[in-house]
């Protein structure tokens, strides 16, 4: 156990200590590549700034998550339960994701506006995706078994879906989920560059152009902070609502060790 | 409340491969019908085309009940894998008929599931999860939810291939005593398992399959091991079952 909280800092330390190296190898001035200690004094000087900003980013991330993974949930399930749909739509979604993304983001700033509403947009279409492919897949690989018993046993269409699809595409609703955490804060940075007035993405690309770097690095750490602490809440929810799954991992990396 | 059942001219193929064709089955009503085969004859084809669930296979034939009723919804199917829901308790997963169904709950069914479980010696494990259990153990959990169905016919496929022999005694003993009235369909390997149970032994064998003539061991079942008749029977059994192979 103490093992597993040491490694991380052990990992973060090691890279601090190669950044400080890199600094005094190349002797790079303040405003091209700041040192550890310089960005954390930033990091400590502007914290109030900082956590206004985050907390813009933070939202825009969280309500982009909640709306993406509900139309990804809700999609999926429709696509398993009329195959009408699924026939009509699957390709649709599936050109659709031919489109990048992020050439959309100024189109959405036309029709949404710079405030929060055009980030939350960017983020929930990023995620709608692999939620959906994902959810897709997992409701639609059940165990044909199961789906025999159940219907031996009287099971309507809506149990059928509800009862036993359902919990049985759990895992792989857990691995959208998780894709879905790790790309969230992408969308939501990437609609803050095209523009806006607040927000960590704002910060940095403001920071940036007046040549304030260590304050750019240091709304860079606080962005990684919260997108580490998201996938890994995320993680323990996907574990949670999985309760039978047995994590393999964890027998095989005792044998490693 | 007893319904024969009838299967005629039954064929059932997996992309092109025929396990069998113009079959004949018939399910006298309140008996038990054994069927034994060598493996990858169609034995289990044959349960999921009476249970009504050979989806993928090509099947054609017809089923008649004596009472002119379909046989849709009267059949408990447990199948040769134990097909336990894995996130649900054990408890849960023998009442899994009242859960899919809930219109048809009724206050004593979790006292049923529990009497079902310490029936087949699993008092201890109704609220864990199945994957903690062993292979028998799932079994003997499968056998309490079909047990659980209140069905005419019950369709089992080797259920008790998974249990050693002083388990498998006590669940023969048990399903006989809980089954006695009831029109069953069970598929083994074991021809003492069939003789000891059944009031009817099939042997299904050959390429296109082709159900032999019933043996009728005398008695009332459970019978004993030890009977020199059933031991006789097992030898013609046996012979059956290698003659026409393939
Ligand atoms: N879902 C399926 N798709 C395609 N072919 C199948 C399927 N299920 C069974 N078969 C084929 O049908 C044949 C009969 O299979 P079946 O499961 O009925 O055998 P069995 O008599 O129950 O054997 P065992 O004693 O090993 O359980 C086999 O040749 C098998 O390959
Ligand atoms: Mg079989």
């Amino acid at each position: 156990m103490s093992e597993r909280l040491l490694r991380p800092l052990i990992i973060a330390l090691g890279l601090t200590l190669l950044w400080q190296c890199i600094v005094w190898v190349t002797v790079a001035p303040k405003f091209i590549l700041p040192g550890p200690l310089q960005v954390l004094t930033t990091l400590i000087d502007q914290l109030p700034l900082l956590l206004r900003h985050a907390g813009v980013t933070l939202t825009e991330i969280l309500l982009g998550l909640l709306l993406g993974v509900f139309l990804g949930l809700v999609s999926a399930l429709s696509l398993i339960t009329w195959g009408g749909l699924r026939r009509w739509l699957m390709p649709v979604l599936v050109i659709s994701q031919a489109i990048p993304v992020f050439a959309l983001a100024p189109v959405l700033m036309l029709w949404l506006g710079y405030g929060m509403a055009s980030k939350v947009a960017m983020a929930t279409l990023i995620i709608y995706f692999p939620v959906t492919a994902a959810c897709f897949d997992g409701l639609r690989q059940t165990h044909t078994g199961y789906l025999k018993l159940a219907r031996t046993l009287g099971a309507s269409r809506r149990a059928l879906l509800l009862q036993i699809r359902l919990p049985a595409a759990l895992p792989a609703f857990g691995s959208g989920l998780r894709v879905a955490a790790s790309v969230a804060p992408i969308g939501a940075v990437v609609g803050e560059w095209v523009g806006s007035s607040t927000g960590l993405g704002y910060l940095m690309l403001n920071a940036n152009a007046r040549m304030q770097v260590d304050l750019m690095f240091a709304a860079l750490l606080v962005l990684a902070l919260i997108a580490v602490s998201l996938y890994f809440l995320i993680d323990f929810l996907a574990r949670w609502l999985t309760p039978w799954q047995a994590d393999t991992m964890h027998s095989q990396n005792r044998r490693d060790r | 409340m007893k319904v024969d059942i009838r299967l005629e001219r039954a064929s059932l193929s997996w992309r092109h491969h025929c396990v069998f064709s113009n079959l004949d089955l018939e399910l006298p009503g309140g008996q038990w019908t054994c069927i034994l085969g060598q493996s990858g004859v169609g034995k289990s084809s044959l349960l999921q085309l009476i249970c009504g669930i050979a989806d993928e296979a090509d099947i054609s034939g017809s089923i008649h009940c004596s009472d002119g009723k379909p046989l849709d919804g009267r059949v408990a199917w447990m199948a040769q894998d134990d097909l336990l829901l894995p996130w649900l308790r054990v408890i849960d997963n023998v009442v899994l008929e009242a859960r899919l169904r809930p219109g048809r709950r009724e206050p004593g069914q979790y006292e049923l599931a529990r009497y079902l479980l310490s029936q087949v010696g699993l008092t201890d494990k109704a609220d864990t999860l199945p994957g903690q259990l062993s292979g028998g153990q799932r079994q003997r959990v499968a056998l309490a939810r079909t047990l659980f169905q209140n069905r005419p016919l019950i369709c089992m496929d080797e259920p008790f291939s998974a249990l050693d022999a002083i388990n498998r005694l006590r669940l023969q003993d048990l399903a006989a005593d809980l089954l006695a009235d009831r029109t069953v369909l069970m598929i083994t390997h074991d021809p003492l398992e069939a003789l000891r149970l059944s009031d009817r032994v099939l042997v299904l064998n050959g390429s296109p399959a082709r159900l032999s003539a019933p043996i009728q061991p005398s008695g009332k079942a459970p019978r004993q091991v030890s009977d020199t008749a059933i031991l006789s029977l097992q030898g013609q059994l046996l012979e059956l079952l290698a003659g026409e192979a393939p």
